[in-house]
């Protein structure tokens, strides 16, 4: 731990970026060593919005724990719980209806938009535009419609649960996603043309914050902040969940290994949710939403872990079990806590102003970093 | 721009490469840069110039207008109907679903014409101030007696308002709910 202000030995000042900073998207605190306008170090203090969310769930009960993860990774708070009620169903062996498994990949994939939407505006504020953020809550809004409609809620559902999913999907809920496709496809060339295009942006994001593909596994790094890197590392392509071996996508995968890359990841990511949606909006099945459980889950004694790839890479939920109605010990893998260590590997050498850049080609959530 | 030492950036043109070859190279990006400068521009301007694409929504002053989903979880209520009959039973499925302690059933016991003693509900007391909207309290209630309502603006200037008891006053539960 360095000291949080003043100067080192050797002439290098040491300055604060946050916890209260527009720029770090949330309570992320950074001690950075600067010399001159050289980053030399950075240091990442976590701890502000610690809520012990593991230690809640060992008094809650299966059913209960699902809906605190939708507080940890906020923006893909669907593809949480479906970790959840995934690792659950694993202990109790319970087949999930074929219906409910379609409904579930459609809400994630929906999620997975959301998610890259919000990250995209947020990352082009990061850089000083401002409109692109309207832009990208625009297209946003109408996948929060469909999910208030379907869930009841905008952004934490609690839609998962150990079984298949709370409620039917609403009778809108075609008819809505067909016209958000046709939406998302009209005005995604809106968004090459005002930000990937622009060369204030480009001059910006090329070659900014290097990340080898040896130093993204080294660290940790998942999702598409590794796929920036060509490290393959999609868990719907690795480790297939419900109904991902049988539908058609591509691995995004870009070598630039700089913030353009993990950009491009994250952008070309979205076209592939689509191209997953179109296969499955016109293919629900038919039958039960949710299988028949018994009103009191009981998972047999051991341990189970299941993970899924969220919008910023790899969840993983652990539970170990002795037998009782609550778990004995849970372990979140939460995918940005790894990813924000890369920080200052990739930070070191770089100027200040392009800090923030980096730290938003991490695509970083606090409260899923620090639960 | 940065200087990462461990990255070398094939796509800029060397600075050392000079002559008429640099130069012209200099004049494209200069002639590209500008180029999809006013692309983007001339994206604004569109919406500058089309405000019915706009679609932002003007709340509060469309809170007349303003049709919330029937799903959406706004608070928990008890349903009464007209004779202002409940369907709870108390038997606190409720209560025990609620991951929060949201909910607290207090019981009591009424006399039946029949002089047997029937459990049924004092208060329905619930606690929208620890409330997370989880909905499980309605997948628990085996009557159907509370749903989600479509209330939102919740904000009061006293916490002990949020505290509410959800049975009316002199409701009493239906006739032939078990």
């Amino acid at each position: 731990m360095v000291e949080e202000i003043g100067t080192t030995t050797d002439g290098d000042i040491i300055i604060n970026v946050g916890p209260q900073h527009p720029a770090t998207h949330g309570v992320l605190h950074l001690v950075i060593t600067i010399n001159g306008e050289t980053i030399k170090k950075v240091e990442p203090h976590l701890g502000f919005i610690h809520r012990s969310i593991e230690k809640m769930c060992e008094s809650l009960s299966y059913r209960q724990f699902i809906y605190v993860t939708s507080r940890m990774d906020y923006l893909s708070s669907h593809i949480n719980n479906h970790a959840c009620a995934l690792c659950v169903e694993k202990g109790l062996q319970i087949e999930v209806p074929s219906r409910a498994q379609v409904i579930r990949v459609l809400m994630d994939e929906l999620t997975r938009i959301a998610s890259h939407e919000l990250w995209w505006g947020a990352m082009a504020m990061d850089l000083g535009a401002f409109t692109p953020f309207f832009h990208a809550f625009r297209e946003r809004e109408s996948i929060n419609d469909i999910m208030e409609e379907t869930c009841g809620a905008r952004l934490t559902m609690n839609y998962m649960v150990p079984g298949g999913v709370m409620q039917d999907i609403h009778p809108n809920f075609q008819t809505r996603v067909k016209n958000f496709i046709t939406l998302y496809k009209s005005k995604v060339g809106e968004y090459n043309e005002l930000v990937t295009g622009n060369i204030i942006f480009q001059n910006r994001m090329k070659g900014i914050g290097y990340l080898s593909s040896e130093d993204a596994i080294s660290f940790g790094c998942t999702g598409p902040t590794a796929r920036g890197s060509g490290v393959s590392c999609d868990t719907r392509k690795l480790y297939p969940y419900e109904i991902y071996n049988q539908l058609q996508f591509d691995e995004i995968l870009e070598t630039g290994c700089d913030s353009f890359a993990r950009y491009m990841v994250r952008v070309r990511e979205m076209n592939q949710s689509i191209r997953i949606i179109e296969q499955l909006i016109d293919n629900i099945p038919e039958g039960d939403f949710q299988a028949k459980t018994k009103a009191v889950l009981k998972l047999p004694k051991g341990e189970f872990y299941q993970r899924v790839e969220t919008a910023r890479g790899e969840f993983g939920v652990y539970i170990v079990s002795e037998g009782g109605t609550t778990p004995y010990r849970i372990k979140f893998r939460s995918p940005g806590f790894s990813n924000l260590s890369a920080l200052d590997h990739i930070a070191r050498g770089s100027k200040l102003g392009d800090l923030v850049a980096m730290m938003g080609t991490l695509d970083l959530v606090i409260p899923d970093i620090d639960r | 721009m940065s200087n990462n030492s461990n990255y070398k950036d094939s796509s800029k043109a060397s600075p050392s490469g000079g002559g008429l070859e640099g130069a012209s190279s200099y004049l494209k990006d200069i002639f590209n840069g500008l180029k999809s400068l006013v692309i983007g521009l001339r994206r604004t301007f569109y919406y500058f110039t089309h405000h019915k694409e706009i679609i932002t929504q003007q709340y509060p002053d469309n809170r007349e207008t303003m049709n919330l989903p029937e799903r959406f979880k706004g608070e928990v209520v008890m349903l009464h109907d007209e004779n202002n009959e409940h369907a709870c039973t108390g038997c606190t499925a409720c209560e025990l679903a609620c991951p929060n302690a949201t909910i607290k059933i207090i019981t009591k016991f009424d006399i039946t014409p029949e002089g047997k003693k029937k459990k049924a509900i004092d208060k329905f007391v619930y606690h929208l101030e620890l409330c997370t909207m989880c909905n499980l309290c309605i997948v628990a209630c085996p009557t159907d007696a509370i749903k989600m309502a479509q209330t939102f603006e919740h904000s009061v200037f006293n916490r002990a308002d949020l505290t509410k008891v959800l049975n009316k006053p002199g409701s009493k539960i239906r006739e032939g709910v078990e």
